[in-house]
């Protein structure tokens, strides 16, 4: 039996008086896609927060594939395999598109902080780049200053920044918000091509696109799990719907 | 997307634009140093040659952390002043013919700067770099009171008021050069600015100086990339301190003196008003920031006493309303002529640089007056032949005419230019 890629054992974080992550378990299986959600407040980029290092928990663990990580500085995280996108935009604005890809991509091909080296000098480097900016479809905008990207692709270029470093547990909050639809199309298959054969942990408020990616979705409501099962137990839990999915009409309802 | 015949290597600039970019701006550099001795420079201009290599090299030194890292230190020339101690240090050892350093040329003492320099970097760097911001400027004004007056306990390593003196003409002779006539200073100089200029450009390109700019634009993302900030932060602090004691040690090689004033508040002041009017966030501002700046403290002291205002009033009005400096305007001046309405742009500049002029000739009128006006010693303002005493309504008319229709000027091109769409 392995270890999971992630596993949450009794995590909780309080800030001052108020409990923002109350007690959350959670087991996540090498290469499972899975999904969190919950209603806006709940929890969700503060869990992300305490997974990738950003906050230490007030109790409890996180462990990366069987290692504890509860306490480590995100970039040792970030090296153990860990990779974080942001739900708003967290980009090297003053860099073009390729040069925030390379900067993804540095410390994995072993550059270090080499400062004897043109950062061109590595053909690894500069290939790992060109590879990741075509994967993402941002091949013709490599040299567009960051900041005046589109906001799609800016959102693009979140996850190509995200997934530069080759890490094989991917973490993504809300990669879709604010997208029209044929957008967040684009950006589901994006998410699809890059976590395969990873594990990936997405938030999200878009239904369509969690029940069409997600092997398992959790549901967090003011810091608590109160359900964790395949897309298809949490459409009928009704916990769910009482909880959470209230007054939201389900994919399949609406169809 | 993207055909397949398409490759990594189409995306960075074309070696053409890496020529006109990078390596003709240096070679234009090397040509006029290698000009400058077919003039037959007079002393004095030498003297002012040797000042503003130092400080070029000290300028960018400075905006390693200013502009590419954004830190603001106010006590950078603590490592300036540390490197250029141990290099006098190291000029006497080789005088005294001690142990190795009697084999030592004096022709790299600079090489001692920067390694005195980089360690008092390292070392002061492993707290002070723990915070960014705010903090860290505090720290590196906190860190330069206390270098500086503890340079006045320790009178052996930094002797007292009257500093460490040395003779530079000893040593092996490098390249030819007895390190005794100022032209051979020239040749000194004209190497270190060179090597300097080259090495911190460089710097700029490798991955270090990379993660440099993207911890200067987001520290927190730099974390998720799998690095440290904290870390990043404190290897350019270092490798910033280390140029600044290679600066350092061209000064000690050139006025073959140290006081504990060069570690004070005074010069990491001056420097970072160099680099910040010659424009931070071009790797030529400090150098045409240095440039200007030198020549302006050797020269206008001349003219007026009033120099430090002028300074001052320039500083002021860089950072208020041309906050990318000299190399800003330069550079802005440039790709305006190269734009598409460059006519248009041209007369626009000409009325704005009317504009500014007529102002700053109301302006030093005011100044030279009211100096003289205050100093009280019946001394009258007499540019040209001209006669300003302060009692006398033309004077006046001559201040305030020319501010206010320069004022008036600069207004209506900035409320044209806000009303047009693009
Ligand atoms: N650093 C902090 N200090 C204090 N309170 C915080 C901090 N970070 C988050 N919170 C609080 O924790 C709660 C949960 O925030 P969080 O951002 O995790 O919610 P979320 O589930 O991601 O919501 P959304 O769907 O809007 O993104 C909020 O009430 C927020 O105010
Ligand atoms: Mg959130």
């Amino acid at each position: 039996m392995t270890a999971p890629a992630l596993s949450l054992k009794n995590l909780s974080k309080s800030f001052g008086p108020a409990q923002i992550i109350n007690d959350v378990n959670l087991d996540i299986a090498k290469g499972e896609r899975h999904a969190i959600i919950g209603p806006n407040g709940a929890g969700k980029s503060t869990l992300f927060n305490l997974i990738s290092g950003l906050y230490t928990p007030t109790s409890g663990t996180v462990s990366l594939n069987g290692t504890l990580i509860s306490g480590v500085p995100p970039h040792e995280i970030n090296r153990m395999g860990l990779s974080r996108s942001f739900q708003v935009s967290n980009i090297f604005a003053n860099m073009t598109v390729r040069e925030n890809v390379r900067c993804g991509v540095l410390h994995s091909l072993g550059q270090g902080y080499s400062f004897w080296k043109s950062v061109t000098s590595s053909k690894a480097v500069q290939e790992k780049t060109f590879e990741v900016l075509e994967h993402c479809a941002l091949v013709d905008k490599a040299n567009t200053p960051a900041a005046l990207l589109p906001y799609a692709d800016q959102r693009a270029l979140e996850i190509a920044i995200t997934i530069a470093g080759g890490a094989n547990v991917i973490l993504l909050d809300e990669p879709t918000a604010g997208m029209s639809h044929s957008e967040t199309d684009r950006a589901v298959e994006l998410i699809r091509k890059s976590s395969e054969g990873k594990t990936l942990v997405i938030v999200e408020h878009d239904m369509g696109v969690i029940f069409d990616l997600a092997d398992r979705i959790s549901v967090l409501v003011y810091g608590e799990i109160i359900a964790s099962a395949p897309p298809s137990e949490i459409r009928g839990d009704p916990k769910v719907r009482e909880a959470y999915l209230g007054d939201e009409a389900l994919p399949e309802e609406t169809a | 997307m993207s055909d397949a015949t398409q490759n990594h290597a189409d995306l960075a600039p074309s070696t053409g634009a890496k020529f006109r970019q990078r390596t003709l701006p240096i070679l234009i550099f090397v040509a006029i140093i290698l000009a400058i001795p077919m003039t037959d420079p007079s002393r004095t201009m030498l003297t002012l040659i040797h000042q503003m290599a130092i400080n070029i090299v000290f300028a960018l030194a400075y905006n390693m952390l200013l502009g590419k890292g954004g830190m603001l230190s106010f006590g950078h020339a603590v490592y300036f002043g540390l490197g250029g101690y141990f290099c006098m240090h190291v000029m006497n050892w080789i005088e005294e013919g001690s142990g190795i350093w009697g084999s030592y040329p004096t022709f790299f003492l600079p090489v001692m700067g920067f390694v005195a320099g980089g360690l008092a970097a390292a070392v002061i760097g492993s707290f002070s770099c723990r915070r960014a911001g705010t903090t860290f400027a505090m720290i590196s004004l906190g860190v330069a009171e206390l270098v500086f007056s503890g340079a006045f306990m320790f009178d052996s390593l930094f002797g007292g008021e009257q500093g460490i003196n040395g003779d530079r003409m000893n040593g092996p002779e490098v390249f030819g050069l007895s390190m005794g006539p100022m032209q051979d200073i020239y040749w000194f100089m004209a190497f270190w600015t060179v090597v300097g200029i080259v090495a911190m450009y460089a710097f700029t390109r490798t991955p270090l100086g990379r993660l440099s700019e993207a911890t200067r634009d987001n520290p927190q993302r730099v974390q998720f990339i799998g690095y440290n900030p904290t870390r990043v932060r404190w290897l350019v602090f270092t490798i910033s301190g280390a140029f600044a004691g290679l600066a350092g040690g061209m000064s000690a090689v050139n006025y073959e003196i140290f006081t504990p004033e060069a570690l004070s508040l005074i010069p990491s002041g001056f420097v970072l008003i160099m680099a910040y009017v010659g424009g931070i966030t071009y790797f030529a501002g400090p150098i045409m920031g240095a440039i200007l700046l030198t020549y302006m403290s050797s020269m206008m002291s001349d003219f007026t006493e009033a120099w430090l205002l002028y300074l001052g009033l320039m500083f002021v009005i860089i950072v208020m309303y041309a906050p990318r400096g000299i190399a800003g305007i330069v550079f802005g001046f440039w790709d305006g002529l190269r734009g598409a309405q460059s006519g248009e742009f041209l007369k626009r500049t000409l009325i704005q640089l009317a504009g500014c002029l007529l102002m700053l000739l109301g302006l030093i009128v005011l100044v030279e007056v009211s100096i003289r006006w205050s100093n009280g010693w019946g001394e009258v303002f007499e540019p040209y032949g001209m006669h300003f005493g302060h009692d006398s309504i033309l004077t006046w008319i001559v201040i305030v005419v020319p501010i206010v229709a320069g004022a008036a000027i600069l207004r209506y091109l900035g409320r044209e230019k806000e009303e047009m769409p693009a």
